[in-house]
């Protein structure tokens, strides 16, 4: 479960997170929409502690967020672009991640096979396509089997195929009861993975609630048209 | 956490080594003191020749290799970041993995050639160990400065490696010339105190003239070496020279940790 209380963040005058409150169960798939720089990621990376937040309070599973670090244990995360220190082998930098949390991986080998990674196991990052980057990202993210799980954009670089195997393992970890964090542009992927939507825009929720739902309100057909209409509205 | 902090050093010793760029900055101290040997014939002068290229060459070579890993390293340190480690750990590993290894690389350097030289002349261990722990303290000094730069300038690098050669040239260059400038206008005043209280915020400064004393040779100074005799000469003075030295160590590895605690990635 994650619950944020009246989080704020700005970097210099841009306010990016304006006192944001959430409250996500445990086991529910969630999608994250809204404009570039609505404060997408910025959310995702204050829940990691990679951005440290202005004011507000974060609870992971009970935990309160106060500078600790294990709970990060709890949540794999998959970054918008999948960048790697360049001139680690893969298999290198999967064993490194290992022994650093001292954590036994629970679906390494499936993950790798499922995203056809063996033969890039004993490759350098760097000659690493985006897409297969990007898979290693994927694997990172669910091979210690988090309960919680935060994927950026996951499938802007992957081709038709990996995209398709992805959103698959995607529904695999969802009927596991994983609670998940799906950011992405593409309103149609999202109403595939995902029950649940929130729409974030200028750092606060103006959105957040069953897709079903908001379709209906909005007398749309499609996530997309009823965001796309949510963006129109006017300032209240 | 101790375990999370070895593994972090032992990744950055691993990385070093595989740039191989570290074997070669050992390899030019190897190189500088067999060559010194061979022409100077071993002893004092091998010391003081080392001495002098190392008080230049360290600190620079650290600094630009400091806020250089900051640069390299983003990708990898927002990955660390994702995962249950403690950002004082994760400082600590990456200061210390790449300090250390630069400090074994001189060293290591510094020091081999002595293997196939015949050993150390008489009285000169003592001078080879305060040349060897002057450069590993620069090392860190200015690895720990080269940090701190990287952090407060992480989006802007022309800005970071600007300031940071002009730090070096600073303390390396244009210190000096101020002290002297100052000197010159001011010379009719008793200035030697003052002198000294400058010269001891200088890190370069100080690991120079600790070697100036050291070596016996203050009195190429004239007056001012005789000055400096009497104060860094006593054992106050130089428990005075390594305490400032500390402070170098202490100050900007510390607030570089403060910087990267508080920093958004």
């Amino acid at each position: 479960m994650i619950r944020i209380n009246n989080l704020k963040k700005a970097f210099g005058p841009h306010q990016v997170l304006n006192g944001m409150d959430l409250t996500i169960p445990a086991g529910q798939a969630t999608g994250v929409v809204g404009p570039n720089g609505a404060g997408k990621t910025t959310l995702i990376k204050t829940i990691l502690g990679l951005v440290k937040s202005d004011s507000g309070d974060i609870y992971i599973n009970d935990t309160h967020l106060n500078g600790n670090y294990d709970y990060r244990r709890q949540i794999g995360y998959m970054p918008q672009q999948a960048r790697y220190p360049e001139q680690m082998i893969v298999s290198e930098l999967l064993n490194f991640i290992e022994d650093l949390r001292g954590d036994e991986p629970v679906y390494k080998q499936d993950l790798i096979k499922e995203f056809n990674l063996e033969p890039e196991l004993h490759k350098q990052l760097r000659v690493l396509s985006g897409g297969n980057k990007q898979k290693v990202g994927a694997t990172l993210a669910m091979m210690f089997n988090p309960s919680i799980l935060f994927f950026d954009e996951p499938t802007a670089g992957l081709d038709p195929r990996s995209s398709f195997i992805f959103k698959d393992r995607i529904q695999k970890e969802k009927e596991a009861g994983k609670t998940m964090l799906i950011t992405s542009h593409i309103m149609s992927e999202l109403e595939q993975l995902v029950e649940h939507v929130i729409f974030i825009l200028e750092g606060e929720i103006k959105y957040y609630g069953r897709i079903d739902e908001l379709l209906k309100v909005n007398r749309q057909e499609r996530l997309e048209g009823a965001i796309a209409k949510l963006m129109e509205e006017p300032a209240p | 956490m101790m375990r999370v902090y070895w593994q972090i050093l032992r990744n950055e010793f691993q990385t070093l080594l595989r740039a191989k760029w570290v074997l070669g900055y050992g390899l030019i101290f190897l190189l500088l003191t067999d060559t010194l040997f061979r022409f100077a014939g071993g002893g004092t002068e091998v010391w003081v020749s080392v001495s002098n290229i190392m008080l230049l060459l360290i600190p620079i070579i650290s600094l630009i290799y400091g806020i250089l890993y900051i640069y390299q390293s983003r990708d990898y340190l927002e990955l660390l970041l994702t995962q249950p480690v403690n950002r004082s750990t994760l400082f600590w590993g990456l200061y210390t993995g790449i300090s250390a290894p630069l400090t074994v690389a001189f060293i290591v350097g510094s020091a081999l050639p002595l293997g196939w030289h015949g050993g150390l002349a008489d009285g000169s261990a003592s001078q080879l160990f305060l040349v060897l722990a002057l450069g590993s303290l620069l090392t860190f000094i200015f690895v720990g400065i080269g940090f701190l730069m990287g952090l407060w300038f992480y989006d802007d690098k022309i800005k970071g490696f600007g300031f940071s050669i002009v730090i070096w040239l600073f303390m390396a260059v244009i210190y000096d010339g101020l002290i002297m400038v100052i000197i010159f206008i001011f010379g009719d005043y008793p200035l030697e105190t003052g002198i000294i209280a400058v010269t001891m915020l200088n890190p370069m400064d100080l690991a120079r003239i600790l070697i100036l004393m050291e070596f016996d040779i203050s009195a190429l100074m004239g007056y001012t070496g005789a000055v400096f005799n009497q104060f860094f000469g006593t054992s106050l003075g130089t428990i005075a020279s390594f305490g400032m030295l500390s402070l170098w160590l202490v100050i900007p590895a510390w607030t570089g940790l403060r910087v990267f605690k508080k920093k958004d990635f």
